[in-house]
């Protein structure tokens, strides 16, 4: 249970979007459908596991010096692979997605993972972070992309990027009450802030509690 | 397309920051105070538009007549962390004190992802050597405008009473979103 709840935290204080701030710009952009947070999420779990893999390997043959440009081409080989797969096999995600699948490269996760992690730990630990810290990025872009559909289009929709059958279809918001702000710019933002401003509140909180058992504990 | 209306478009309607979503990071980080933002927006003028046009070139010149096009994405990267290797060990023989107050953010810029997004932009409209400095002088522009107007929002921000859960970064959010929308108007200048 405590290993659990454990988990549970560190997914949401120590997470890479909202708590870190980190690859920002692709989940503000892309998060207008189920479908291309989906897609994107994928994509970047695939990048994030493999450039920790290899980032692992080389760790102990790469110089000092030039560490930061054997990373980035490693990881600009994984997003050009990745890139050519969705254009051959999912157009439609790949006009949608547009140029942010080629900026994965520049995802600042991605990066840092391989500097932060992947550079100092085995291949088996790299790519375990990598998928870890790949699943919370998609959990974040979901949760951005649910609320923004939901409240832009009143409809949540999932179809199938190879070839565009419909999964679900659902109308949760009558028409006329959707709220089309949220599919744009503005809309991006202010659901970021929220989910932000909830992340900060609930690590405010653990704070609070441990400051109250700390002091229990000096009482005693 | 005239060369004003494209260096308008990318400056203000297709502003990269509030349009597109590009450059978030440093956009975020840097922005808390005026005189960090104005240096890092400079700093990043020249770089983005040092690194498209060489990028142009490099494209152009090398990589269509050895049908390398499927390369573009290494060789950019590789190119733009070069450059900015290059105008960070300018900058700290020149400016030791702007070197100072832009720190970790000046080898960020490589990971911005504003540079790479204008190399490639270019290419993708296929835009003509002229053409590629307008468009990458304006969407940098468009950065540094956006930098500068939104640390003097949240200097005067400093000492207001936001609700605890908000301070910090997400009330920055929130004052995007507000820019959004007031930029959003600006759509049918064009």
């Amino acid at each position: 249970m405590e290993k659990k709840q454990g988990f549970f935290t560190k997914l949401l204080v120590e997470n890479p979007v909202f708590g870190l701030y980190l690859g920002i710009c692709s989940s503000l952009a892309i998060t207008t459908t189920l479908n291309n947070a989906i897609g994107m999420g994928v994509a970047v779990i695939f990048v994030l596991v493999f450039s920790n893999i290899f980032v692992s390997l080389v760790r102990n043959i790469t110089p000092d010096d030039i560490h930061i440009p054997v990373y980035i081409v490693i990881i600009a080989t994984l997003v050009t692979i990745v890139k050519m797969v969705i254009q051959a096999y999912a157009p439609s995600l790949y006009t949608a997605l547009g140029a942010f699948i080629d900026l994965i490269v520049v995802n600042c996760i991605i990066l840092g993972r391989a500097e932060a992690f992947a550079s100092k730990n085995s291949v088996g630990a790299s790519a375990m972070d990598g998928l870890m810290m790949g699943l919370s990025y998609t959990l974040s872009i979901l949760a951005m992309s649910f609320i923004r559909q939901l409240l832009g289009t009143g409809c949540l929709s999932l179809s199938n990027p190879f070839n565009n059958a419909t999964i679900f279809d659902i109308r949760l918001l009558p028409q006329g009450y959707e709220i089309p702000l949220f599919t744009g710019q503005t809309g991006a933002f202010l659901t970021f802030a929220v989910l932000a401003a909830c992340i900060a509140a609930y690590k405010n909180h653990l704070d609070t509690l441990e400051k109250e058992e700390t002091k229990k504990g000096a009482t005693k | 397309m005239n060369l004003f209306t494209l260096f308008l478009s990318a400056l203000l309607i297709n502003n990269i920051i509030l349009a597109k979503f590009i450059g978030i990071c440093p956009f975020i980080g840097v922005s808390s105070k005026v005189e960090p933002a104005i240096g890092m927006g400079l700093a990043v003028i020249f770089v983005i538009f040092g690194a498209s046009v060489l990028a142009w070139l490099l494209y152009k010149f090398v990589l269509v007549p050895l049908e390398l096009e499927y390369m573009e994405l290494i060789c950019f990267i590789l190119l733009i962390a070069a450059f900015v290797q290059f105008v960070e060990m300018f900058i700290k023989k020149t400016s030791p004190s702007l070197y100072q107050q832009l720190g970790i953010y000046l080898p960020l810029i490589t990971t911005n992802c504003a540079v790479l997004y204008a190399a490639q932009n270019n290419i993708s409209e296929g835009y003509n050597l002229i053409e590629t400095m307008v468009n990458s002088l304006g969407i940098a522009g468009g950065f540094m405008l956006m930098l500068v107007i939104f640390a003097t929002i949240r200097e005067r921000l400093q000492g207001n009473n936001i609700p605890k859960a908000f301070q910090g970064n997400p009330i920055a959010f929130i004052i995007a979103a507000i820019m959004a929308l007031a930029f959003s108007s600006l759509a049918g200048l064009v």
